[in-house]
């Protein structure tokens, strides 16, 4: 590593099998295995986890909020994606 | 000390006895995975073949709001393709492989996708009944015991829940029509009912995998117990409709509390499974068009990442 500051890493947590990793928070590491042992000792302290993964921060690339508009806003007139735009009458059961 | 095969595939056994759900890095005997893979890429390649038929109707469409549905709905699963694809692939199986065992011929996708969508109506009843079908297994693969696929289908199901309904409206609407739109739902109701009842596979003491797949909790219900479920759901559904299913022995048994049915041609379900449905070919054919047509594109988009890289490696000298 060039300069002396340790990388950002973003960490993710599965708190059970069965359920998805979900980002908890980050901190800074000067490599991926302090990044793990960090993850651990700082998310995981009270059984938070079965599973970590770690990853650097920069490796995200992340959308940006000023072009929500044009990201977004094309879902939000598709009102036919959902069920409830379909009439159906209250007899029919199972849909 | 190092376990033996027989004691990891207890412990293995043991933890999906308990509830628990297998991830992608745990421990797993090799015939789980194996079955996972075929499974999952199974299913994947349903929600892709499963666009032909449909995707047929998409510029013939009665109307702009009938037009828009089928287009999200064929978008959809596209979508569920990739969410099926990206779990096979935890398992150590490359999407590249997954496209060659389907363009080959060599994987399996559902039968049902090759029978021909010959009218409008057909959209409808597809969307009621094999959508519906379809939704019955995939409820129950919400519980199955490998993470990633049960994931996957908790967000297929959320997403599908609009299909089985857009087809229901198409079907209620021809049925409450002319006389010959009403003609045109039965004739579709005629030709999909049976092959509805055969995606959810053969007669429990004939399927080679149920008895190990129950065991392993990837199936929590077996062909026949959903194939129930179906038919007793789909009957008053078809009652309200004012249409006939296309089966003599379809009544009521007030014992069982259930529906008793009909037969299920097996010869043909086994003749379509083999290759010999009427669209096995066109289906496979289509694949295979769009994949070689595309290869351009693949390419090209790989050529143009390289060349942004090097434009970025040049500013850094």
């Amino acid at each position: 590593m060039s300069d002396k500051s340790w990388p950002i890493w973003e960490v993710f947590i599965r708190s059970k099998n069965g359920l998805d990793h979900r980002h908890v928070g980050s901190l800074h590491a000067a490599d991926e295995e302090m990044a793990m042992e960090n993850a651990r000792d700082v998310y995981t302290r009270r059984s938070e986890g079965v599973s970590i993964w770690v990853v650097e921060s920069k490796h995200i690339i992340a959308s940006n909020p000023e072009k929500n508009g044009e990201v977004f806003e094309p879902a939000q007139d598709k009102v036919y994606r959902h069920p409830t735009f379909y009439n159906l009458p209250d007899e029919i059961k199972h849909m | 000390m190092e376990l033996s095969i027989n004691q990891l595939e207890e412990q293995f056994q043991a933890r999906i006895d308990a509830g628990e759900n297998i991830e992608a890095k745990d421990w797993m005997p090799e015939k789980y995975r194996k079955t996972h893979i075929r499974q999952i890429s199974q299913h994947a390649h349903s929600e892709i073949v499963g666009m032909l038929p449909e995707g047929n109707w998409i510029s013939r469409a009665p109307s702009l709001r009938r037009k828009v549905a089928l287009l999200a709905k064929v978008q959809d699963e596209a979508g569920h393709g990739l969410y099926l694809y990206s779990a096979a692939e935890t398992l150590g199986i490359t999407r590249d492989e997954l496209f060659e065992q389907l363009n080959s011929g060599k994987a399996k996708y559902s039968s049902i996708f090759n029978y021909p969508t010959l009218s409008w109506a057909d959209i409808g009843t597809v969307g009621w009944l094999v959508d519906g079908a379809a939704i019955i297994n995939q409820v129950m693969l919400t519980r199955t015991s490998y993470g990633p696929y049960a994931r996957a289908m908790v967000r297929i199901c959320k997403e599908e829940s609009f299909h089985q309904r857009q087809g229901y409206e198409i079907v209620l609407t021809l049925a409450q029509g002319t006389e010959q739109q009403k003609q045109m739902a039965q004739d579709a109701l005629n030709r999909w009912w049976w092959p509805s009842l055969m995606m959810f596979g053969p007669k429990d003491e004939e399927s080679t995998h149920t008895e190990q797949s129950m065991k392993w909790k990837i199936k929590r219900k077996s062909n026949d117990e959903l194939r129930q479920q179906f038919v007793d759901q789909t009957v008053p559904q078809a009652e309200f409709l004012g249409l006939t299913i296309p089966d003599k022995d379809l009544k009521w048994n007030e014992e069982r509390g259930h529906y008793d049915f009909g037969d299920i041609n097996w010869d043909e379900f086994w003749n379509v499974v083999k290759g010999n449905g009427p669209c096995n070919k066109e289906r496979l054919a289509a694949r295979n068009k769009a994949w070689d047509e595309g290869a351009w594109v693949r390419e090209a988009a790989v050529a143009h990442a390289d060349k942004k890289e090097a434009r970025k490696l040049k500013k850094a000298v």
